[in-house]
């Protein structure tokens, strides 16, 4: 191929230097901005989360810059802020669970109802309680990997199925605080409360952030969390490039369910009764997609940590708390939260833009 | 010589277009053997029949003489055979690094490896670079950069040094210089070499006649699905290639498979 070559030569009198990428200089203020939220997409939420408790307590002073205040705030998330990380799991992966908030509301029906009608250790009835948890999510799973429907569809049906199932089993009859704390105390294990200088802590709160840091240091530094991005990001190219696709998911969906049991005991905890009818059914789904929103993990899955989601919860908790103490009508709250949802929103699709 | 890699009466069906039509396939130990064809011929369908993200309807595919099922790329990699897809197969929200150790990550030694499963984040990032350096498609001053802040050549060059890192029986290069420059497409091809010269055997498919008669040892022509010849590029030219390819020539019953 004589003459085929020739226009290749020319290009070997060319520069040796080898392409290089551009580094953060010359990208400007906005450009370098753009590069952190990036990177670090907890940034924005934290940064919000500060700004919130600084406005609150500037204005409302010592009462709600304290640390009573601040911990109220903490046993108050717990329960969305664990549903949340369950939701962070699942949005993750570019999907999305309505189902957490009734599972977790399942799951402690089960715990109750297997100590107080069957008369089963409460230490046991837990365990069953979280493996039942477990079991439906698997079944979730099952249905988005395998039979490949769509995350919204499943967890709708498992939403309604779930919470169904919940007031039949149950009989719509809820389980004393007092019974349960004569009979059964160790149900509200996690309701235990601890004193650090003024500040109150749950073990629930302490569940809550260690299963946080436990899920962000999985998600940052082992092979799993980093097929879970993957997954999300672009499952094709994850599955060509040598990732299980299918046992990522399931994995992540049986984990979810086993966080929602984990929720229902939490909520044993909180309420100290068992109720079917508690609020989280309905609306745990919704306050944890919130969270998981406002804390910058995109819905289009792969970007975002769940630390931003952890932050997301609080930034709710803290407007509720700061509103209330401030004796606004709690409908500002929605509206800001409203406001809040779609400003994140619009922050992810800028973020995901890129300009390199 | 018993081939390394073998495909026999290939078959994939998608809905009505028949991609494979009962198609055979033979890699020699220690060639470059090209795939060339027209859009749509079925070319990748077939390297994905034989790589494992495929799995076709009927027929089967032998490695170095011992039938095999792949039934994920997974199982194909761990036998030894690398694909680049004409796709690429990145995340693009992860680093470099990352991506080139999608799936076959390095565990820290020690405790914090076994038992917290810790990924050796240094030793990755170390590594892929060295990959990158080798090719000299780029000096990388972050590793960590996301994919998706890459060109399409510099994804390319991630890909193509990820597949010739970790290939130890067959590599699959899908289309691998489509998106290169001139200089870049020149590494690659000094690489394809380099690995030949390693001894491991390399599918190539390409739409660029001159790089396919400058490496090819053997030339598969595929049209409509399945091989139509194999042709030495010593013994034809470029546009006996074209012809073959688009119809416009008929192989002899001699030249044809
Ligand atoms: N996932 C799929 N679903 C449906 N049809 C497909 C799919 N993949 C390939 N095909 C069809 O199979 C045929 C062969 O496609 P293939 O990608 O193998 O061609 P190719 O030779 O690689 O072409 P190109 O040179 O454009 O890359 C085409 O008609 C294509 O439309
Ligand atoms: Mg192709």
């Amino acid at each position: 191929m004589p003459n085929s070559d020739n226009y290749e030569a020319a290009a070997s009198g060319a520069s040796t230097e080898v392409a290089s990428f551009a580094d953060d200089e010359g990208k400007g203020l906005v450009g370098r901005l753009h590069h952190t939220l990036h990177v670090n997409p907890a940034l924005v939420p934290l940064i919000v989360l500060l700004a919130a408790i600084l406005v609150f307590g500037l204005v409302l002073g010592s009462r709600f810059f304290s640390p009573f205040a601040m911990t109220l705030i903490l046993q108050q998330v717990q329960i969305v802020g664990v549903l949340a990380a369950a939701q962070a799991l699942i949005i993750l992966t570019a999907g999305i669970d309505l189902s957490v908030g009734a599972l977790a509301v399942l799951c402690s029906v089960i715990m109750g109802q297997f100590t107080f009608r069957y008369g089963i250790p409460p230490a046991i009835a837990v365990a069953c309680g979280l493996a039942i948890g477990t079991a439906v999510g698997a079944v979730n799973g099952w249905l988005v990997s395998r039979i490949k429907l769509p995350p919204f569809i499943v967890t709708l049906g498992m939403w309604q199925i779930v919470l169904a199932a919940n007031y039949l089993y149950s009989q719509n009859e809820t389980i004393r605080s007092q019974d349960i704390e004569e009979q059964a105390a160790f149900l509200q294990f996690l309701g235990t409360k601890f004193e650090i200088g003024g500040a109150i802590f749950t073990l629930g709160v302490v569940l809550m952030i260690v299963l946080i840091f436990g899920l962000a240091y999985a998600l940052r530094s082992t092979a799993w969390g980093r097929h879970v991005y993957a997954v999300g990001d672009d499952p094709e190219a994850a599955e060509l490039a040598g990732v299980d696709r299918h046992r990522t998911l399931m994995s992540v969906y049986m984990l979810v369910g086993f966080i929602c049991g984990l929720a229902g005991w939490v909520m044993i905890g909180r309420f100290g009764s068992v109720s079917p009818s508690a609020t989280t059914g309905v609306i745990g789904n919704i306050q944890s997609i919130t969270a998981v929103v406002i804390g910058g993990i995109s819905l289009f899955g792969g970007r975002g940590s769940i630390m931003g989601a952890f932050f997301g919860a609080l930034i709710v908790g803290v407007f509720e708390l700061g509103l209330r103490m401030g004796g606004a009508n709690p409908q500002w709250t929605y509206l800001l939260i409203g406001t809040l949802i779609i400003a994140a929103v619009t922050v992810d699709q800028w973020i995901r833009k890129v300009t390199a | 010589m018993q081939p390394i890699l073998k495909g026999t009466g290939l078959v994939k069906r998608y809905g009505k277009v028949t991609a494979l039509d009962n198609c055979d396939f033979e890699l020699m130990p220690g060639e470059i053997l090209a795939v060339i064809g027209d859009n749509g011929a079925g070319k990748s369908t077939l390297i994905k029949a034989v790589s494992g993200a495929v799995v076709p309807d009927a027929g089967t595919v032998e490695l170095e003489g011992k039938p095999v099922h792949f039934q994920s790329p997974i199982d194909a990699r761990a036998a030894g055979i690398e694909t680049v897809y004409q796709t690429l197969a990145m995340s693009p929200a992860l680093s470099i690094a990352d991506n080139m150790f999608m799936g076959r990550e390095i565990r820290q030694q020690g405790l914090m490896g076994q038992l917290f499963r810790r990924l050796d984040k240094a030793e990755m990032q170390r590594i892929a670079r060295e990959k990158l350096n080798d090719l000299g498609l780029m000096t990388i001053q972050n590793i960590n950069q996301a994919v998706e802040t890459l060109s399409g050549g510099q994804r390319q060059g991630v890909a193509v040094a990820r597949a010739a890192a970790f290939g130890s029986k067959v590599i699959i290069l899908d289309e691998p210089t489509a998106a290169l420059g001139v200089k870049e497409s020149r590494k690659v091809l000094e690489l394809i070499l380099d690995v030949r010269s390693r001894g491991i055997p390399i599918i190539l498919i390409s739409h660029n006649m001159p790089h396919v008669f400058e490496l090819a040892d053997r030339i598969h022509v595929h049209r409509l699905g399945k091989r139509l010849c194999v042709i030495d590029p010593k013994d034809y030219t470029m546009a006996d290639a074209v012809a073959f390819m688009t119809g416009a020539k008929e192989p002899t019953a001699a030249e044809a498979a």
